[in-house]
């Protein structure tokens, strides 16, 4: 058989598998999912919004002279600028009566007022007692505010304690640079391992079909198994990228509708964005062919789906464990971990596409494309000879060590 | 060799776990004939055929497909219907003859239309479009038989056709058969129906126990036997007695034994000088059940007129 031969009946393969996927109905659930959880996110996105709008902050009740309570609240009043998001304790003031810890008691136990906790004791003997975490934020943010109170109290010039400081803005730092584009190497990581996570594990049943249904017997007698296992890889690639389509248009979509700002507010990666989809794009395709090639292989030597189905927990595992191994390396592209993960094939699109974000050299891409697909073809190669001897019994005798057992 | 011979099988081994299937199969299809490999389930014979079809490697030996030591080389001449029938059940019955013609090299488009002019040219035409899970078993091994031959082979194998057919569908088989031999292709065909091999086979391979027990004409194996004498007279004793064999079986008046190698003659004459009274007398040729007993012994044959169970 030539290489052509091959490949042509790969091709005759793949495209019977492709349309028994696509041109079925369960595609529209398989195209549908992933939606789904978007859709919901936006949706009780929307609603988490309105319910954080009508909520009012935490807030402690503070039990004090008027003249206190205002210093207080000028001295939260300073801090506000560090809000950011989460809006600082809010204080409000109680007239103190006569029996002040029943006052305290009271308040506490009230439950339509939400406090957190009771400030009493003014700022001369000042007295927190709430149901908070000792060393949480509110109680921090009280002991400032105390803390700031009493400084102004005793007369120490607020308004000037010295000349402020005077701040020059530089567009990005070297060092925050390296860290941003992390964050856009760990993006790129995650995107394609959750992509392949999602996509490849249905290779692992691809061979159950034509073992049940004999049609095995028919393929094999006509092509070679290297075919088989080509064509039912790349028709399984097919699919995904057609998925990945029609979800990156809808993400797209979403994305254009509701986010002001989407990707635009991840930082460029280091050989610019063009290059890092592209490259993104290529090491997806590698991962899946690299990590399906693998799942084929196990499959195939499974005889029931059953058997698929107990496996499928254990290799999605290792699937996060090389992803892990690839995430180890990130943030120092020069590392003995890094380079680890970029030349063991399973991980290598991970660390690459990391490498993409981190450093501008183009050249390791080509190299690890090339490394990444050579070991496609040796997986192909050796999981079609295992089919060969161990399922369709050729060659010498040859069975799995568990297959001895049984044979017993 | 290649040239005379569509396959070739020499001295191939096959060992599963502890279990020898076959052991020193020979054997060579003459291009153009109509082959017959016959033996009792078990025998060997799916093995032998995956074997010269390179499914499965052999542990020992060698083998030609149309000339080629790897018969993967052959697959786009060779036409093969697996004793395991299999189709893909959601597809079209004309889809599932063209994909399995574009397996062996048909393009798709040229596949779509043999299919359609199969189907229509024995009267299928209503099974067009209609998915093979609609299809009974019968029907879906006669798509799958169409999708054998819809490229046109030189070399057509069918592992045990006949079983899961009805008389008609049988009949009809043998007329495809006989046909795709008449335009020039090579036939094998294994059996344990000895019937079938003796209305359709040149040549015959008997295998027994994973060994070829006989490898030549049908009418060769016929040949290792005499011609049976069926005789019945009137006189019980006389002199003509002993022109019969010593191991003559008798029962009543009739007797019944093979005929001697010096012909018929001098037992006739015998017959008559001696007052015999030829009531009947018949002289059979052997048929291929009695040379398959013969040749492959008596406890083969007992194997063949078995049921056959559908191994799981």
């Amino acid at each position: 058989m030539t290489i052509r031969e091959t490949i042509g009946a790969a091709y005759v393969i793949g495209r019977r598998d492709f349309h028994a996927t696509v041109f079925s109905k369960t595609f529209l659930m398989f195209l549908l999912g992933p939606l789904l959880p978007l859709l919901f996110g936006f949706l009780f996105g929307g609603i988490g919004a309105q319910a954080e709008r009508n909520e009012t902050p935490p807030t402690v009740a503070v039990i004090s002279s008027g003249a206190d309570f205002a210093l207080l609240d000028k001295a939260r009043t300073r801090f506000i600028p560090l809000e950011e998001g989460r809006p600082l304790v809010a204080l409000r003031a109680v007239a103190p009566e006569a029996n002040v810890a029943a006052q305290r008691d009271q308040l506490l136990k009230a439950e339509e007022e939400k406090l957190l906790g009771v400030l009493e004791g003014g700022l001369k003997a000042p007295h927190f007692t709430g149901a908070v975490n000792a060393d949480g934020r509110t109680v921090k943010q009280i002991a400032l505010f105390v803390d700031e109170a009493q400084l102004m109290a005793s007369g120490a010039p607020t308004a000037s304690r010295g000349p402020p400081v005077r701040i020059s803005l530089t567009d990005q730092s070297g060092g925050s640079l390296a860290s941003a584009r992390e964050i856009t190497a760990r993006a790129g990581q995650f995107l394609i391992f959750f992509l392949t996570v999602f996509l490849a594990g249905m290779l692992l049943s691809q061979l159950i079909e034509e073992k049940s249904n004999k049609v095995i017997e028919v393929l094999a007698a006509a092509v070679p198994v290297d075919s088989i296992f080509i064509g039912k890889l790349f028709a399984m690639l097919a699919m995904s990228l057609v998925g990945i389509a029609v979800w990156l248009t809808a993400g797209a979509i979403g994305a254009a509708l509701f986010l002001e700002q989407g990707l635009g507010s991840l930082p460029p990666p280091a050989v610019g964005w063009p290059a890092f989809i592209a490259l993104g794009f290529l090491y997806f395709t590698t991962n899946y062919l690299l990590i399906g090639a693998v799942f084929l292989g196990i499959g195939s030597q499974a005889s029931t789906v059953r058997e698929v189905q107990t496996l499928s927990m254990p290799v999605t595992m290792a699937q996060v464990l090389l992803f892990g191994f690839a995430v180890l390396g990130v943030g120092q592209p020069s590392s003995a971990e890094a380079i680890g993960a970029a030349v063991f094939p399973l991980s290598s699109a991970y660390a690459m596409i990391a490498r993409a974000a981190e450093q501008a050299a183009i050249w390791p891409h080509i190299a690890a494309l090339a490394w990444q697909i050579l070991w496609v073809i040796l997986i192909l190669r050796v999981s079609a000879r295992l089919f060969r001897r161990s399922v369709l019994k050729s060659g010498p005798a040859f069975r799995w060590p568990w297959q001895r057992k049984a044979a017993l | 060799m290649s040239a005379n011979y569509a396959a070739t099988a020499t001295d191939i081994y096959k060992t599963f776990g502890d279990t020898m299937a076959v052991a020193g199969v020979s054997l060579a299809v003459p291009a153009g004939s109509i082959y017959g490999i016959l033996g009792p389930n078990g025998a060997g014979k799916t093995t032998t055929i995956r074997m010269l079809l390179g499914i499965i490697d052999p542990d020992k030996g060698s083998r030609q497909l149309l000339g080629h030591e790897r018969p993967l080389e052959a697959a786009h001449e060779v036409g093969y219907l697996p004793e395991e029938r299999g189709l893909y059940p959601a597809m079209a019955c004309e889809e599932a003859i063209a994909f399995m013609g574009a397996l062996r090299g048909l393009p798709i488009k040229e596949g779509r239309a043999r299919a359609i002019e199969l189907l229509h040219g024995r009267g299928l035409g209503d099974w067009i479009g209609k998915p093979i899970r609609t299809l009974s078993k019968g029907m879906a091994q006669t798509v799958q038989l169409l999708g054998t031959i819809v490229h046109e082979p030189k070399l057509i194998v069918l592992d045990e056709p006949f079983s899961g057919l009805d008389a008609i569908n049988q009949a009809k088989l043998e007329e495809l058969i006989r046909a795709e031999a008449a335009a020039g292709a090579t036939v094998i065909f294994s059996t344990h129906v000895i019937a079938h091999a003796e209305r359709l086979c040149e040549r015959v391979a008997i295998i027994a126990a994973g060994k070829v027990a006989f490898d030549g004409a049908v009418d060769e194996a016929r040949g290792r036997l005499r011609p049976i004498v069926h005789l019945r007279t009137r006189a019980d004793d006389g002199p003509w007695r002993s022109a019969l064999p010593g191991d003559a079986r008798r029962s009543g008046r009739e007797w019944k034994f093979e005929l001697p190698e010096v012909g018929p003659e001098p037992l006739l004459r015998a017959l008559l000088d001696g007052g015999a009274g030829i009531e009947t007398l018949s002289i059979e040729r052997p048929g291929l059940h009695d040379a398959f007993v013969a040749i492959a012994g008596e406890a083969a044959a007992k194997k063949m007129d078995e049921p056959v169970e559908v191994a799981a």
